[in-house]
């Protein structure tokens, strides 16, 4: 069963949470949610954004690269699993990988958690609980090419860092004639609004 | 696809099973099939009604799987995901409770025998005295039309009492009666699945993102094909965040802005002259009422600059189909129904009611709202939309029952009546079945004095909301669950909701509990139900020739067909989705153009209180909370209410976000946290609704009523706003147009809902 990606629209979001209600409804992880949604600023604006793992193709899951007991899987589709518990020690190096902040340690059971797009119900055909249950289908579960068909926006699945760019499964959607997202670049701009100094670029870290 | 952690011992390398096969870990399978099984249903919350199974494993509802329904395409909001929660949650009410010594003694267990009798005693006590009316009905909308039905039935033959009403009449009674006034007929007259058609949408005083997410999914396919979106609200809620246009009105004010669209599209010629000539009457009127709105003036009156009205209304009237959608920031207002005629006008004017994916869409908001208010437990209206002061209808009505028509009562007095009534002692003892009074009725200090004078007063609920809290008897329910029946959603579709679950303890279902009431009445033989369906099948014949016909509606068609539209005369009839295509249903097939005046809302800003307060709703909550207040992942977003003002506001007053502040108005005033944000008019602030006792912001706001359909203002008062070491009160009064006693019509009641003499001539809704 070919096992297809997330597209993450937040000009859709809505801050519902349902996505959150439903990730806690998993058997494997009841009552607790591994997507994240947030404000972005509720003092500015009612934006919400949701968080998931981007399950990152090119570098591959730099979670997986650093995790010291080859905890964290990458199936052969390339979903990013959450590191197997047998393995994990939380030792929180993936925490300090990943360029989207999503794995969350924790704490009292020494465990990394983490999104895996519902392995176990995208492995079946299913889609997986967040984008099932979204009213607004913000974050939606399909392919590229039905995507933009179907639906209004730019799909873009590359995010730039600085001198680094990361690849990845899940898609965010951009206004149109945006080519990637660019996290350092949208910060340097907020930081010349500021009149602060623009961070120095660095090296690409990730190969 | 290259991967990574290849353990270089092959047989510690566990990610190999996953590199062979790429199947998941065995376990998953045969965890799919644990003896689980899924019942297929409809969520308890809003008027969209989502389809959902229920995950039951041996006999308990475990959780909750997506239903690929045609209106929610297996979407769920959140209060969906969790709803299944209320089965078996700890806080359920599994036995009746008694008060105990009185007003003043303590609410404690009982046997049902010992409730029902004393609860019949004390009626038959009361009716003997004071006559059949001074025990009264409050019904609710969130129930499966099967107990609506019965909850009139009940009131009109176990009691024989005229004051039957429910808490529609907070919802829907003035968007209800506009379409019966314009269309001849009360529902939404297209389905969601007609949304992606349109070209424009105009909301009007909807947050449907917040109250209806899956709502929201059907505007977002009309925008992914080009639509474009109009947001009119004085806050930026999440739909009007990405709007083409946001008009952010004073609440209150949505007449004014209406009729000057309106003129816009008569000078512009964008008037739909033919479908004006041929399908409508009023044309001439409704045009010279309309001509002195121009922008400006419009502008004066609603607080948004001219430009904006303009561009609404050019993007409006220049698309084809256009779609308004209203909800109740328009409808909770002494002009409520005014408000609602405004929006018909302009969709009229245009042509576009009766078009695939145009028209009007009143957004009903409690589960069963639509069926709700068809079932005949409205204080004027009989099953079918039927008229009680109407011999015909009566006497319809009474040969389905089985009654001499003389003895069904007549029309009685509105829920926001009911609460007068109880105070002046004419009421004098009241059954509440779903619903809240004590979160839910405006000025909620007058609805606990009148709780008070009722004995006794008999709460039906399955948790002990604020309402039951102050009952003198409790009996408790089923949630929707434990029970069987159908509802109607906000597009008219009439659904199945199946049993998942046994009631908890020893609570019995609703309607069980009605005909036992019934029976120690003496009245048995009129309730002699042994299941939903037979209170199914007895509504059928009781709509049948009404105008919300459900007489060719069976549970088997609902199944095969997904719901069927009412009407649905005949069983071989498929249903009704799209309503007006060719005729509306007054006698002469034509739509009633009503010109309205602006006319300003009972309260204004004035004096000490300088701000317009509205309530609303937050995604997490449900009406008066008494169910999503208890869910855990629900309640966690949003555990207590709060008060949103423009950071303008708040420099001028030194309110800092996260403060406790009082807000205050003629009535009382309360301390709530304060969100600071530009996303609310400086002049305007909101409090959500869904809390109670201290944190009920129904403690604040206005009774007054629309003098029609006695719908609340809820939606504008005149406030202030204080820091909490400000003790000084305030002593200039707001600017007070009227209230709840100068409104005409309203205390003391004539009928339920006032008419026109000419109206009540040709009464053909």
């Amino acid at each position: 069963m070919a096992i297809h990606t997330l597209f993450v629209d937040p000009s859709r979001c809505i801050g519902c949470r349902s996505c959150e209600a439903a990730c806690r409804e998993c058997d494997s992880h009841k009552g607790e949610s591994m997507i994240m949604v947030d404000f972005v600023d509720r003092g500015a604006s009612v934006a919400t954004q949701p968080t998931v793992c981007m399950h990152c193709e090119d570098p591959i899951a730099p979670c997986a690269q650093v995790c010291p007991v080859m905890a964290i899987l990458v199936t052969p589709e390339g979903v990013v699993q959450q590191a197997d518990t047998s393995r994990c020690i939380a030792c929180q190096n993936c925490v300090y990988a990943c360029p989207f902040g999503v794995p969350k340690i924790d704490v009292a059971a020494k465990l990394m958690k983490k999104c895996n797009l519902c392995y176990d119900r995208t492995s079946r055909g299913l889609k997986p609980w967040c984008a099932q249950v979204c009213p607004t289908q913000a974050l939606w579960y399909g392919d590229y090419e039905e995507f933009s068909l179907a639906r209004r926006g730019h799909a873009v699945r590359r995010t730039g860092f600085g001198a680094q760019e990361v690849r990845t499964r899940v898609f965010h959607v951009l206004p149109d004639g945006t080519a990637r997202l660019d996290v350092a670049g949208l910060l340097a701009e907020a930081q010349q609004d500021l009149g602060r100094a623009a961070p120095a670029r660095r090296e690409a870290w990730v190969l | 696809m290259g991967t990574v952690n290849k353990d270089f011992f092959e047989r510690r390398d566990f990610n190999r099973d996953f590199q062979r096969g790429g199947a998941p870990a065995p376990g998953w399978e045969e965890a799919a099939k644990s003896g689980e099984t899924l019942v297929p249903t409809h969520c308890c919350f809003c008027g969209v009604q989502c389809g959902m199974h229920l995950k039951v494993k041996g006999g308990a509802v475990v959780g909750v799987e997506p239903r690929d329904y045609p209106h929610n395409l297996g979407n769920l909001c959140p209060k969906g995901v969790v709803a299944y929660q209320q089965v078996g949650h700890p806080e359920r009410l599994r036995q009746p409770l008694i008060r105990r010594g009185g007003k003043g003694g303590s609410l404690e267990p009982a046997t049902w025998d010992e409730a029902l009798d004393l609860v019949v005693s004390r009626w038959k006590a009361l009716q003997a005295e004071h006559g059949p009316d001074s025990v009264a009905v409050y019904s609710g909308s969130s129930m499966t039309n099967e107990k609506c039905y019965l909850a009139g039935k009940f009131g009109r033959v176990a009691l024989r009492t005229r004051h039957v009403d429910y808490n529609g009449r907070l919802c829907m009674s003035s968007a209800g009666a506009a379409y019966s006034k314009a269309f001849g007929l009360d529902r939404c007259p297209l389905p969601m699945t007609d949304i992606p058609l349109a070209r424009c949408i105009l909301v009007l005083g909807s947050n449907i993102a917040e109250c209806f997410p899956i709502l929201t999914s059907w505007v977002w396919r009309a925008r992914d094909q080009g639509a474009k979106l109009i947001v009119v609200d004085p806050r930026e809620t999440a739909s009007a965040r990405t709007a083409d246009l946001w008009l952010p009105v004073k609440p209150g004010t949505d007449v004014a802005l209406l009729n000057a669209m309106l003129r816009w599209a008569i000078q512009h010629g964008r008037v739909d002259e033919r479908y004006v000539h041929e399908r409508t009457v009023g044309w001439d009127e409704l045009r010279a009422t309309v001509e002195p709105f121009t922008p400006e003036h419009a502008e004066r009156i609603c607080g948004v600059p001219a430009e904006r009205i303009v561009a609404a209304a050019r993007m409006y009237a220049e698309a084809s189909p256009s779609l308004i959608m209203h909800a109740r920031g328009i409808e909770h207002s002494t002009h409520g129904v005014n408000n609602c005629l405004a929006a018909i006008n302009l969709a009229l004017a245009r042509g576009q009611v009766g078009l695939p994916g145009g028209g009007t869409m009143m957004i009903t908001g409690q589960g069963n709202g639509q069926g709700g208010r068809e079932m005949g437990q409205k204080a004027n209206q009989l099953p079918g939309y039927r008229h009680i002061d109407r011999d015909d209808d009566r006497a319809a009505i009474a040969k389905v029952w089985g009654v001499d028509p003389a003895e069904l009562p007549g029309p009685g007095a509105a829920a926001t009546e009911m609460i007068g009534l109880m105070n002046a002692g004419e009421i004098k003892s009241c059954i509440v079945m779903c619903s809240n009074l004590m979160v839910s009725l405006p000025d909620n200090r007058q609805v606990a004095s009148a709780l008070a004078k009722l004995d006794p007063l008999v709460v039906v609920d399955f948790f002990l909301s604020e309402t039951a809290e102050r009952a003198d008897v409790v009996l408790p329910g089923t949630v929707w669950c434990e029970d069987e029946g159908t509802t109607t959603n906000l597009e008219g579709r009439v659904i199945k909701i199946n049993q998942a679950a046994e009631p908890p303890g020893e609570a019995r279902r609703d309607w069980e509990i009605l005909c036992d009431l019934a029976a120690r009445l003496g009245r048995g033989e009129w309730f002699a139900f042994r299941s939903a369906r037979d209170i199914f099948d007895e509504l059928r014949r009781a709509t049948a020739g009404g105008i919300a016909d459900y007489a060719g509606i069976t549970w088997e068609k609902i199944d095969a067909q997904d719901g069927v539209f009412w009407p649905c005369p005949s069983e071989n009839h498929p249903g009704s989705p799209r309503l007006f295509t060719e005729r509306f249903n007054h006698p002469d097939g034509r739509a009633r153009l009503v010109a309205v005046p602006y006319l300003p809302p009972a309260e204004e800003p004035g004096g000490d209180y300088p701000f317009r307060l509205t309530t609303g709703r937050v995604v997490y909550h449900y009406l008066s909370g008494t169910q999503t207040r208890r869910l855990a992942f629900l309640n966690d977003q949003a555990p207590e209410p709060w008060v949103e003002l423009h950071p303008a506001a708040a420099e001028r007053l030194g309110i800092a976000s996260g403060e406790r502040v009082r807000v205050r108005t003629r009535r009382s005033s309360m301390e709530v946290k304060a969100l600071v944000t530009p996303t609310i008019r400086p002049d305007t602030l909101f409090v959500p609704f869904h809390y109670g006792n201290k944190q009920a912001v129904n403690q604040l706001t206005n009774s007054a009523s629309d003098p029609g359909v006695k719908i609340p203002e809820f939606k504008t008062c005149a406030a202030t706003i204080e820091r909490l070491g400000t003790t000084e009160a305030p002593a200039a009064e707001p600017v007070r147009n009227f209230d709840a006693r100068g409104t005409p019509e309203m205390f003391p009641y004539s009928t339920g809902e006032g008419r026109s003499p000419d109206e009540d001539e040709s009464k053909t809704y």
